[in-house]
C-alpha cells in the first residue's frame, strides 16, 4: 500500500502547480478580465525562482522572486488591457510571447547548472503514520500553500463583500460603475493577483517538480490552468478537482512511458493534451454549466465615462 | 498618476498610419536598453539586428525564405482575427501541413514528374485546412473555445511530428538520425535565382497570396461578410451571414495557409522532413498580423519586419555574443507595443498626475 501513498505524492506534485496558476486565473477571469499570459507569467515564475535560489543558495528566496516577477509580468498586461483598454486576447498572447522570450533570455546562464531543491516539510511521528503521513505531513511547502489558497479563494469570493464586488465587477462592470466602485482598481489587484500566483506556479516547477531550467519548462501547463478554469466553470473547488484529475493523467502517461506497452511515448507525451480539449467539448457542450456560470463582461474592455 | 482615454468621434487616421511605426521605434529604444543593460554598446548592436542583415545579396535571399512562412500564415490569420475568430494553432496547422506534403516524396519516392510539386503544395494545404477543421468544428458543434484547442493540437502536432521522423518515416540509410529521405529534385520547391541565394518560391506564393486575400476583403460581399460578423455578430446575423459558416471559413482558411507555409519551408528550405521544421514561425506570425493591422498587404511589410529579427538575432550572436533569445524578446515587445499604439486611433489618452483638478 506504500505504492498507493508514492503515486498519490506525484499526483500531488504535477497537480499542485496546475492548481496555484488556475486559481489565480480563476480570481482574475472572475473580475471580468481574460489573461491569456498565464504560460507566459508561469515560465517567468520558473526561471527568475531557479535564478534567485541558484544564486543565493535559498529556494525561499526563489519564491519570491517567483512571485514578484510574475506578478510585474501581469502588471503589463494589466496596464495595456485596463488603463490603455487593448484586446485582452491579442495583450494576453503577446505577453505569453514576451515572457517565453524572456525566461529563454534570462535562463540561458542557468541551463544545467544545479538546482536547489525545496524540502520537504517532515513533521516527526505524524509523517511516519502509514497510508497517509506523507501525504497529509510531509509534502513541499507549496503543496500547503496551494490547499490554503484554494480554501482562502473560496472564502474570499463567496463569503467577503470584497469578494461579491469583485464578482460583481465582472459580471456587470457598468452596473459597478454607476454603483461608485472603482472597477479598474479591482481589476488591477484582481490581474496581478493571477499574476503572482502564476509566477508561484513556476517556482513549483523549477524549485519542486523538477528542480532546475531547461527552456519552456512549463510546456503548456499554464494553458492547461487556462482550460481548467472553463473546465470547473469558474467554481474554486472544481478546478481541485480539475487539477488532480490532470495530475493523474500526467503522471498515468509518464507510468506507461517506463513500463512501455509498445504505445509510442510521442503519443503517451500527448494525452494531458488531448485530455484537455476532451474534457473542454465535454464542459462547453453543457449550456447549463457554461453560460450559466460564465462571468458575463469577461473579455469585455472597460472604459469609465468621465 | 492615472491614465484617461477620451474616446474619439471618429478613428484617427493620422495615428492608424503611425502606430506600427510608433511601436517600432518604441521596440528600437527598449532594444537599445536592453543591450545596455547586457553590456552590449546598444547602436552596434542595433546596427547588427536590423541594418547588416540588409547590406548583401544573399542575406536578402535569406531574409525572404524568413520572411516567406510568415507573411503565408500571418495573411491568413488577419481575415480569421479580422472575423473574431482565435486561431493561435497555426503553429500546428503548419506542421501538419509540412506532414501531409510530405506524404508523397516519402511514400511514392518513383513519382517524379511535372505533377508531384504541385499536388505536395494541394496535400500541405488541405493538411493544414484539416487541422484548422477540428477547433472550428468544436467551436461550432460543442461551443468550444478556439483558442485553446487550437493552442492543444500544437503540441499534439509537435509529438506526432516528432514520432513520424524517429519512427515510421525516419530515413533507413540515415545512420539513425531522426529525418525522412531527402527530397528528390521533383519534390523540391525551386530557387528564384540560384546564382544569387537560396531563396525559394514560397516568398512568391505568400505575396501572391496576399494580394488575392487583400482583393476578396476590399472587393467582394465574402470580405463584407468578414469584416461585419467580425465587428458585429448580431449585424450580421440580421443581414443573413451565417456566423457557422464564417467559423469553418476562417480556420480553412488560415489553416490551409498555414499548412501551404509548411510544405513550402520542408520542400524548399529545408528538402526532408525533420523532427522540428519551424522555428516558431505559426507564433511569430501572429505579431506579424497584427503589426500588419489585420490588413493582407500590412502582413507582407510586417513579416519581413519579422523575419528581420530572426537574421538580426544570428548575426548579433556570431558578431557580438548576444544570446538570440534576445530576438524573442523584440518579437514579444514588439507586439506589446503595436497593440498599446493602436489605443491611439480610437482614443486620446491623457495622463492625469495626482492632484491634478479632474476637467
Amino acid at each position: 500500500m506504500e505504492i498507493a501513498q508514492n503515486i498519490l505524492l506525484t499526483i500531488a506534485t504535477a497537480a499542485t502547480p496546475l492548481l496555484i496558476a488556475a486559481m489565480g486565473e480563476l480570481v482574475v477571469e472572475r473580475s471580468g478580465v481574460l489573461n491569456l499570459g498565464v504560460e507566459g507569467m508561469m515560465v517567468i515564475g520558473a526561471v527568475c525562482g531557479f535564478a534567485a535560489a541558484a544564486l543565493t543558495g535559498s529556494p525561499w528566496i526563489g519564491i519570491l522572486a517567483a512571485i514578484i516577477a510574475g506578478a510585474l509580468l501581469s502588471l503589463l498586461f494589466a496596464v495595456l488591457t485596463l488603463s490603455l483598454a487593448t484586446n485582452q486576447v491579442a495583450t494576453g498572447l503577446s505577453l505569453t510571447l514576451l515572457g517565453i522570450g524572456l525566461s529563454g533570455m534570462i535562463g540561458e546562464g542557468f541551463v544545467g547548472s544545479p538546482g536547489v531543491r525545496l524540502a520537504n516539510i517532515h513533521i516527526p511521528g505524524l509523517a511516519d503514520i502509514p497510508l497517509v503521513g506523507r501525504l497529509l505531513f510531509g509534502q513541499d511547502p507549496i503543496f500547503y500553500m496551494s490547499i490554503a489558497l484554494t480554501a482562502g479563494v473560496m472564502w474570499f469570493l463567496f463569503r467577503t463583500r470584497t469578494g461579491l464586488t469583485l464578482r460583481s465587477v465582472g459580471d456587470n462592470h457598468k452596473s459597478a460603475h454607476a454603483l461608485g466602485i472603482s472597477v479598474l482598481g479591482y481589476r488591477y489587484a484582481a490581474v496581478l493577483f493571477g499574476g503572482a500566483c502564476a509566477g508561484l506556479a513556476g517556482a513549483h516547477l523549477s524549485l519542486v517538480y523538477t528542480p532546475q531550467w531547461v527552456e519552456n519548462m512549463t510546456a503548456g501547463r499554464g494553458w492547461i490552468a487556462l482550460a481548467l478554469v472553463v473546465f470547473a466553470s469558474w467554481r474554486p473547488w472544481r478546478v481541485l478537482g480539475g487539477a488532480y484529475l490532470f495530475g493523474a493523467v500526467t503522471i498515468g502517461q509518464l507510468h506507461a512511458q517506463a513500463l512501455g506497452f509498445g504505445i509510442p511515448s510521442q503519443l503517451l507525451s500527448s494525452l494531458p493534451y488531448l485530455a484537455t480539449i476532451v474534457v473542454l467539448v465535454i464542459i462547453s457542450g453543457n449550456r447549463r454549466l457554461t453560460v450559466m456560470n460564465t462571468p458575463a463582461s469577461l473579455g469585455q474592455p472597460f472604459v469609465p465615462d468621465r | 498618476m492615472r491614465i484617461e482615454l477620451i474616446k474619439r468621434p471618429q478613428h484617427s487616421v493620422l495615428f492608424s498610419a503611425l502606430s506600427p511605426f510608433i511601436a517600432l521605434l518604441l521596440t528600437l529604444v527598449a532594444g537599445a536598453i536592453i543591450f545596455t543593460a547586457l553590456g552590449k554598446p546598444p547602436l552596434a548592436a542595433l546596427y547588427t539586428y536590423f541594418v547588416e542583415p540588409l547590406t548583401e545579396v544573399w542575406q536578402l535571399h535569406e531574409l525572404a525564405i524568413k520572411a516567406a512562412p510568415l507573411i503565408m500564415i500571418a495573411v491568413g490569420l488577419s481575415v480569421c482575427y479580422r472575423s473574431n475568430n482565435w486561431n493561435i494553432g497555426a503553429e500546428g496547422q503548419f506542421i501538419m501541413g509540412g506532414i501531409a506534403g510530405s506524404l508523397i516524396p516519402i511514400l511514392l519516392p518513383g513519382f517524379q514528374n511535372f505533377l508531384t510539386l504541385p499536388l505536395m503544395l494541394l496535400f500541405g494545404f488541405a493538411g493544414g485546412a484539416a487541422m484548422g477543421a477540428v477547433p472550428a468544428f468544436l467551436k461550432t458543434r460543442f461551443n468550444t473555445n478556439e483558442i485553446l484547442t487550437s493552442l492543444m493540437l500544437v503540441y499534439v502536432a509537435q509529438l506526432f511530428l516528432d514520432w513520424l521522423a524517429r519512427g515510421v518515416f525516419r530515413d533507413p540509410a540515415g545512420n539513425n538520425f531522426p529525418g525522412s529521405i531527402r527530397f528528390p529534385p521533383a519534390a523540391r520547391l525551386g530557387e528564384i535565382a540560384p546564382s544569387q541565394g537560396s531563396a525559394h518560391y514560397g516568398i512568391v506564393f505568400a505575396v501572391v497570396a496576399a494580394v488575392l486575400v487583400w482583393l476578396m476583403m476590399r472587393y467582394t460581399i465574402k470580405g463584407f461578410e468578414i469584416r461585419v460578423l467580425g465587428e458585429s455578430p448580431r449585424a450580421g446575423r440580421f443581414a443573413g451571414f451565417s456566423s457557422r459558416k464564417m467559423v469553418y471559413f476562417a480556420f480553412l482558411l488560415s489553416g490551409g495557409l498555414a499548412g501551404l507555409a509548411g510544405i513550402c519551408e520542408v520542400s524548399g528550405a529545408i528538402g526532408q522532413l525533420r523532427e522540428t521544421i519551424s522555428p516558431g514561425y505559426g507564433f511569430t506570425a501572429i505579431i506579424v498580423a497584427f503589426l500588419g493591422r489585420l490588413n493582407p498587404l500590412g502582413a507582407v511589410a510586417a513579416g519581413f519586419v519579422l523575419a528581420l529579427t530572426y537574421l538580426g538575432g544570428e548575426g548579433a550572436q556570431m558578431a557580438l555574443g548576444i544570446s538570440d533569445k534576445v530576438a524573442r524578446v523584440f518579437q514579444g515587445l514588439l507586439l506589446f507595443f503595436v497593440l498599446g499604439c493602436d489605443t491611439l486611433i480610437r482614443y486620446q489618452v491623457r495622463v492625469v498626475w495626482r492632484g491634478k483638478v479632474k476637467a
